[in-house]
């Protein structure tokens, strides 16, 4: 459902994503594990639709997102890294608005937004202005704009940052059920939730793809077993080549 | 309909909080306080209102448009949201009308609120209601003219301030250029050619015959061309952003 085809981005000289190739099928979750820097919020915005690819492309329920964009960000759901909302709003007129925007009216919407409340734990702050809320109510109500429109492919940019360890459950939970359905991709800092909420991982450097496989196979790899032991490995720990 | 939808979430934003009633406010205050004071509304005897009341309004544009306008974009960069935006799967161009007309709408208020002015001419005298309307029209048309440069100015920086003072000069350039007083001083220092380019920038040359009530399609065309350069620049300046 997700295919990315030899996907690069310059920012000037500098590469950011370096023909990175990847598929993400129904029923698949992939976790994107790499260093700061290596590329994975530049590689989640190309497939988003956020910036354009300096070449490479990538499909979207088989529409291109440079040649039909409108159709492959209707079947996306995304979670920016930032997880930027509109301040002077109210959770549950945030959720309205993106709703509307994504063309559901009326009873839809209301059921759409209910959903989305119950499903991100939003209930208790629904009413509340956005620039009170706490930095992981913050980030849930983000969470809940991307799956509003159930959407067949998610793209979460570090879903789980800032939460409590209560939430970081449940978000796993959450990614791991919705999983079952969707092709879901998402970029994490923890490796634990590979072996949680995963059912593939690949692990990128300097915009580059450096391991591709099952949680089991990563483990297999490692010498020791563990996967940061794996992480700290393949990756470059040099800051001044991703700076 | 996602021009619709942005439209009504930029307006509540200006009516939930206190930007817009603070324009109104101000507006209301100067252009009744000019009209009354240096406008000699009550000693002119002229019930036209053409230079007692809308003559001041370009004056008052100059400095109070841009404060409407600037945070469209800049707030939009600065808190990041511009990547939700770019993911819903909608055009800039729908974001850039629903954002610019809901800026006008904000004006068009504080215009219709000075409908005393109106009702008091007609009470004291028997003005020409047509060249009232006329006098509105181009009081308006100024004023998105205004808007328009500040969109785009707004789309180029993430900062509202470096924003306000940029669109700030360019309008108070406008307003200078071709402006009685300043055109004289300017004919004894340059040639008739330069002075004639520097009127054709100005407003006024469009906004005095508009005001008295002259409907020429060439001031027509003048401002609705620069309002259509402005918009047309807005969505270029945001693709070039994005790559
Ligand atoms: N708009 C931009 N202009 C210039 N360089 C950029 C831009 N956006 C990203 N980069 C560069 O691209 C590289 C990859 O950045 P990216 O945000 O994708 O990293 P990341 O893998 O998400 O890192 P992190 O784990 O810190 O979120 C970085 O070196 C960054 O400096
Ligand atoms: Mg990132």
């Amino acid at each position: 459902m997700i295919q990315v085809d030899n996907l690069s981005k310059h920012f000037g000289t500098k590469v950011a994503v370096d023909h990175i190739s990847l598929t993400v099928n129904k029923g698949e979750v992939l976790g994107f594990l790499g260093p700061n820097g290596a590329g994975k919020s530049t590689t989640m915005r190309m497939i988003a639709g956020f910036i354009p690819p300096t070449s490479g492309d990538a499909k979207v329920c088989g529409h291109s997102i440079t040649d039909e964009p409108a159709l492959a960000k209707m079947k996306i759901g995304y979670l920016p890294e930032s997880a930027p909302l509109y301040q002077d709003m109210t959770v549950i007129g945030f959720l309205k608005f993106c709703a509307s925007i994504r063309g559901l009216s009326g009873s839809d919407r209301k059921a759409a937004v209910d959903r989305a409340i119950e499903t991100c734990f939003l209930n208790n702050v629904a009413e509340q202005s956005i620039d009170t809320l706490s930095k992981g109510y913050r980030h849930r109500t983000c969470l809940a704009q991307a799956l509003l429109h159930d959407p067949e492919v998610l793209i979460l940019d570090e879903p789980t940052d800032g939460l409590d360890p209560n939430q970081k459950y449940e978000v796993r939970e959450l990614i791991k059920r919705l999983g079952e359905t969707k092709a879901i991709l998402f970029s994490t800092h923890i490796l634990e939730e590979v072996e949680a909420a995963c059912t593939r991982a690949v692990i990128v450097d300097r915009g580059r793809i450096v391991i591709d496989g099952t949680p089991e196979e990563l483990l297999k790899k490692s010498k020791t077993g563990s996967l940061t032991d794996l992480f700290r490995e393949v990756t470059s720990n040099d800051t001044d080549a991703a700076a | 309909m996602p021009t619709l939808t942005i439209y009504k979430r930029e307006l509540s934003s200006y009516f939930s909080q206190p930007t817009a009633y603070a324009i109104i406010v101000i507006f209301l205050f100067l252009a009744t306080g000019l009209s009354f004071s240096f406008g000699k509304f009550m000693t002119i005897g002229d019930a036209s209102l053409e230079w007692s009341f809308f003559f001041w309004h370009p004056w008052i544009y100059m400095l109070l448009a841009p404060a409407v306008g600037m945070k469209l974009w800049a707030d939009e960069h600065r808190t990041g949201t511009i990547e939700l935006l770019g993911t819903f799967p909608i055009s800039t161009w729908s974001a850039i009308l629903g954002k610019y007309l809901a800026a006008a709408t904000v004006w068009l208020v504080a215009l219709l609120m000075t409908f005393p002015i109106w009702i008091t001419v007609n009470y004291l005298g028997d003005p020409d209601n047509g060249a009232l309307i006329s006098g509105y029209i181009a009081s308006f048309l100024v004023c998105c003219t205004f808007l328009a440069i500040t969109l785009l100015v707004s789309a180029c920086t993430r900062d509202q301030v470096v924003c306000l003072i940029v669109s700030v000069a360019i309008c108070v350039l406008m307003v200078l250029c071709g402006y009685d007083d300043f055109t004289r001083e300017l004919s004894k220092a340059v040639s008739p050619g330069v002075v004639q380019a520097i009127v054709t920038i100005g407003v006024w040359d469009h906004f005095s015959s508009l005001n008295r009530g002259l409907m020429r399609l060439q001031d027509i065309i003048w401002f609705s061309s620069i309002i259509l350069v402005c918009l047309l620049g807005t969505s270029a300046i945001l693709s070039a952003k994005r790559a």
